[in-house]
């Protein structure tokens, strides 16, 4: 690839309107994060070199900045990308996942979660946000949802993340208030999985 | 629209909602952490406002950071839509960020508030936005942050229950009737602001998302919608709230918080909503108080002898 | 009949006009103007640039005029405007030994190179009133100084020539941080904090404040045995380094007032005895502020010389929080604001707990007839 077409695909495919894309897509993630496991749309229009999906790309121009250090994981990572991410919100890309503020990476290749940042017990809150992207939001294997955010108890079907997702997540729950809170995207749909939300398999649907 | 408005003619010219994009940022990702976090003061780093602090600069962030064209703002101090700083605050937002405003509760979809919360249930969708002067609730047991952060990372919360076991000793009930600590989700201890302890049972499993920004103390903090909020008690003290012996004296509500109005120099007085919307939505549905305007027409003289108490 | 209480727009709308009223004052004079303030209060002005740290005098003199004199008001307007600004960058640290210095003085050298130069300073006026500034007489230009445009050695540097006084730097000097230092208004604070931040909260920090704290360790509230090594006031350059050209752009000059204390220290397990530091730099020329400002520096630094902290100077959390005077009064002024709620609340429990009080106060005095 040469220079000239990094160039252009660095600075095009980012927010038409940056200021309204911005806090539409803010919006979308608060109230993900407020209700774990509902979908929600990303109202964005950006445009991501390969192979970052769009979703990844409208939280990434929304969300970070020149205080985000950003860890891109296999199957999220491209020089494109990088370009893209330093032209378009000035975010320092980072080699070590526990030092990242935010990471994006592909359901397939996701990280351990303990590899990344979980804060401290003082400062929860320096922890990474975890962007995966995932096959689809629905059709499955179920997850049972419970914590903040949901009434009793929620069911959710995401495609394509890994077997020991709910085991990791048990591991990590332990310990809250440590943890890394989770997005899970498909194209421009989203949900959260924020590290409040205890997530479970559906041991009655596994048995029969 | 557009994404800047101009203040004072050409000489300033301010983002929407005020705050620049990077601000708005920090803020939100803070945000972000407190919801995943329930009851945990996010530190963030506190923008100087074109109002003093300790006048909801902290709400005032917040709402700047969440708020968009689609939504509609409703601003209350004490209650009450009309009350000075609820009215400048309310003139703020439609001046730089040209939002629809509303006085209706139901109509909100982001209400911020200082010390009350309204007495219609919130809904889904809906965002209140407190105002926090002192975000943290062992403030007053021990005024080092070094020190309470390491209580709260430790869930150290005895001396808490010791301030209020002293309470019920001297007093022979808790003395704290506003900003009274509540525990959320099981984990943290939290100041709700000071809210009347009437308001606290309003936390627990609310529809609604709620959202605590203190600007001057630099801390954010939420509670996700349908989460578990307690008011902190003993077995044989359980928590209680505050109760009135009659109802609003315009609008006949039971069950609500009333001011109480000085009506002369006599001792007369007479309770009424502190929640304006709630008062007026009632008198607009046909309720009526002992000293409501149109009862008062017809015996004015010993509607108001009965105020005395 | 009760009507509520209404039309809080139209209260807020007229009290800001009779606030311009007032403020203009008696039409038939002249209206002050910023020039004038400019030149003519122009510590006023600077004691504005320093605590809402920004230099514009210009903005510094419409916001003394916006806030009628009162200096915190004018202070919170600046500091508001400050907060929209964009940041293009941090510039290079400020060389002040390259100072062309108005005044320098040293209480710690009769005579050292360059000599004490006193400047425009009020030190050796007697505080008479002078009926002649009530009019507009002629004022004669003052001389100018023979060794003018030199820049001047620095105190401390002498005493480092001999190992006398801690270094600036206590590392390798080579190894010196390369990062822009720490900036609280964009960043959360957090306990304990490194120096660059705490002496970013002094210098914005309140004069009255740093100035009775400054006052306390002097009278014994931790004593740090200072001397006033140098005080010096004048113009420095402040350069940008642009990576695109390879070198440092100038950007302008600044007024500042920068003070280095030389406190005696007996040494600890680590240290030997020796003279060590307070730091005091303040925008425009305020010798009262950068003075407070190294003796609160020198006390804060109590902990890392291993020192006991047993004075309110020396409390880091204390000092810190409740330096910054725009938090302060807004704060403290907020209890203006409507509390009805709570205190109903509060009313609510005094006369629950007063109606027990008398209650059993009765039933003891029931109980004492009985027994009679």
């Amino acid at each position: 690839m040469t220079e000239a077409v990094l160039s252009t695909l660095a600075v095009s495919g980012g927010f038409n309107d940056p200021v309204f894309e911005a806090q539409g897509v803010f919006r979308a993630l608060m109230d993900a994060t407020a209700r774990p496991g509902t979908l929600h749309d990303l109202p964005a229009s950006v445009a991501p070199p390969a192979p970052l999906g769009p979703g990844s790309g409208a939280i990434a121009v929304s969300m970070c900045d020149p205080d985000t250090p950003v860890w891109l994981g296999d199957g999220a990572d491209s020089e494109g990308v990088r370009a893209w991410l330093s032209f378009q919100c000035g975010a320092p890309v980072v080699q070590e996942p526990d030092k990242s503020t935010f990471a994006f990476v592909r359901a397939g290749a996701m990280p351990a979660l303990n590899a990344l940042a979980l804060g401290t017990q003082e400062y929860p809150d320096r922890s990474t946000t975890l962007v995966v992207e995932v096959e689809a939001l629905e059709g499955g294997p179920r997850l049972i949802l419970e914590g903040p955010g949901i009434d009793g108890q929620r069911t959710v079907k995401p495609m394509g993340l890994p077997e020991d997702f709910a085991a990791q997540r048990s591991a990590s729950r332990a310990l809250f208030p440590r943890g890394v809170d989770i997005v899970l995207v498909a194209g421009l749909r989203m949900m959260a999985l924020p590290r409040s939300t205890v997530v479970s398999h559906d041991n009655e649907t596994e048995a029969g | 629209m557009s994404a800047a408005t101009a203040l004072g003619g050409d000489l300033a010219t301010y983002n929407f909602a005020y705050l620049d994009e990077q601000t708005k940022r920090m803020i939100r990702r803070a945000i972000l952490k407190a919801i995943a976090i329930p009851g945990y003061q996010v530190p963030f780093a506190s923008r100087e406002m074109p109002m003093p602090y300790g006048w909801g600069t902290g709400g005032v962030q917040v709402t700047a950071s969440i708020i968009g064209p689609q939504d509609v703002l409703k601003v209350i101090d004490q209650g009450a839509d009309d009350t000075t700083n609820a009215v400048s605050i309310r003139a703020f937002f439609q001046k730089v960020a040209n939002v629809s405003v509303t006085t209706k509760t139901r109509e909100a979809s982001i209400i911020q508030t200082r010390h009350r919360i309204p007495e219609e249930k919130l809904q889904a969708g809906q965002v209140l936005v407190y105002q926090v002067p002192i975000p943290e609730p062992l403030r007053f047991l021990e005024p080092r942050e070094t020190e309470t952060r390491k209580m709260h990372a430790l869930e150290e919360y005895g001396l808490m229950h010791v301030k209020l076991y002293e309470d019920i000793a001297r007093h022979g009930h808790i003395a704290t009737t506003y900003a009274y600590p509540v525990l959320v989700s099981g984990r943290y201890v939290m100041d709700p602001s000071p809210t009347p302890k009437f308001d606290n049972p309003k936390m627990d499993m609310s529809e609604a998302l709620q959202l605590f920004g203190a600007g001057r103390e630099k801390r954010i903090y939420a509670i996700p919608p349908h989460t578990k909020v307690v008011s902190l008690d003993f077995e044989d003290h359980p928590f209680e709230i505050q109760t009135f012996d009659e109802p609003c004296a315009l609008c006949g509500a039971e069950g609500v918080y009333l001011d109480e109005v000085i009506l002369d120099d006599r001792g007369g007085r007479m309770f009424v909503c502190s929640d304006t919307d709630h008062c007026e939505s009632r008198r607009a549905d046909g309720h009526r108080g002992r000293l409501s305007p149109d009862e008062a027409y017809a015996g004015h003289g010993k509607t108001e002898g009965e105020a005395v108490r | 009949m009760y009507v509520a209480v209404k039309g809080g727009e139209a209260a807020i709308a007229n009290a800001h006009k009779m606030l311009a009223d007032r403020r203009r004052g008696d039409r038939s004079l002249p209206s002050i103007t910023v020039e004038q303030l400019v030149e003519q209060l122009a510590l006023a002005v600077d004691r504005v640039m320093a605590e809402a740290s920004l230099y514009a005098p210009e903005l510094a003199a419409l916001a003394v005029k916006q806030a009628r004199g009162d200096m915190i008001e004018a202070i919170f307007l600046l500091r508001a405007y400050r907060t929209t600004l964009p940041r293009f960058g941090a510039s290079q640290p400020v060389e002040t030994g390259e100072m062309i210095a108005e005044r320098r003085v040293s209480a710690t050298y009769k005579d050292l190179p360059g000599g004490q130069v006193l400047g425009p300073t009020f030190d050796y006026t007697h505080r008479l009133l002078d009926p002649a500034l009530v009019g507009d007489e002629a004022v004669e230009a003052a001389p100018a100084r023979e060794s003018e445009g030199e820049p001047l050695t620095r105190v401390a540097d002498i005493l480092a020539q001999e190992d006398l006084i801690e270094r600036a730097y206590a590392g390798d000097p080579t190894e010196m941080p390369q990062e822009p230092s720490g900036d609280l208004t964009r960043e959360p604070m957090e306990f304990p904090m490194a120096r660059d931040l705490r002496l970013q909260a002094l210098a914005r920090g309140d004069e009255g404040f740093l100035l009775a704290l400054g006052y306390s360790t002097q009278r014994g509230y931790g004593r740090t045995h200072p001397f006033a090594g140098e005080i010096r006031i004048g113009e420095v350059e402040v350069e940008v380094d642009v990576p695109e050209l390879g070198f440092a752009v100038s950007l302008g000059r600044i007024r500042v007032t920068e003070c280095q204390m030389v406190n005696q220290f007996a040494g600890s397990a680590k240290l030997p005895p020796q003279f060590t530091r307070g730091y005091g730099l303040v925008f425009g020329q305020s010798e009262r502020k950068a003075m407070a400002m190294a003796l609160v520096d020198r006390s804060l630094r109590a902990g890392e010389l291993g020192e006991d902290r047993v004075a309110p100077a020396q409390d880091e959390e204390f000092v810190i929080s409740h330096a910054d005077n725009v938090q302060a009064t807004g704060f403290v002024e907020h209890l203006k604001l409507p509390h009805y709620v709570d205190f109903q609340a509060e009313l609510d429990l005094v006369r629950r707990m007063r109606a027990e009080f008398e209650a059993r106060q009765r039933s003891e005095s029931d109980t004492q007839e009985a027994a009679e």
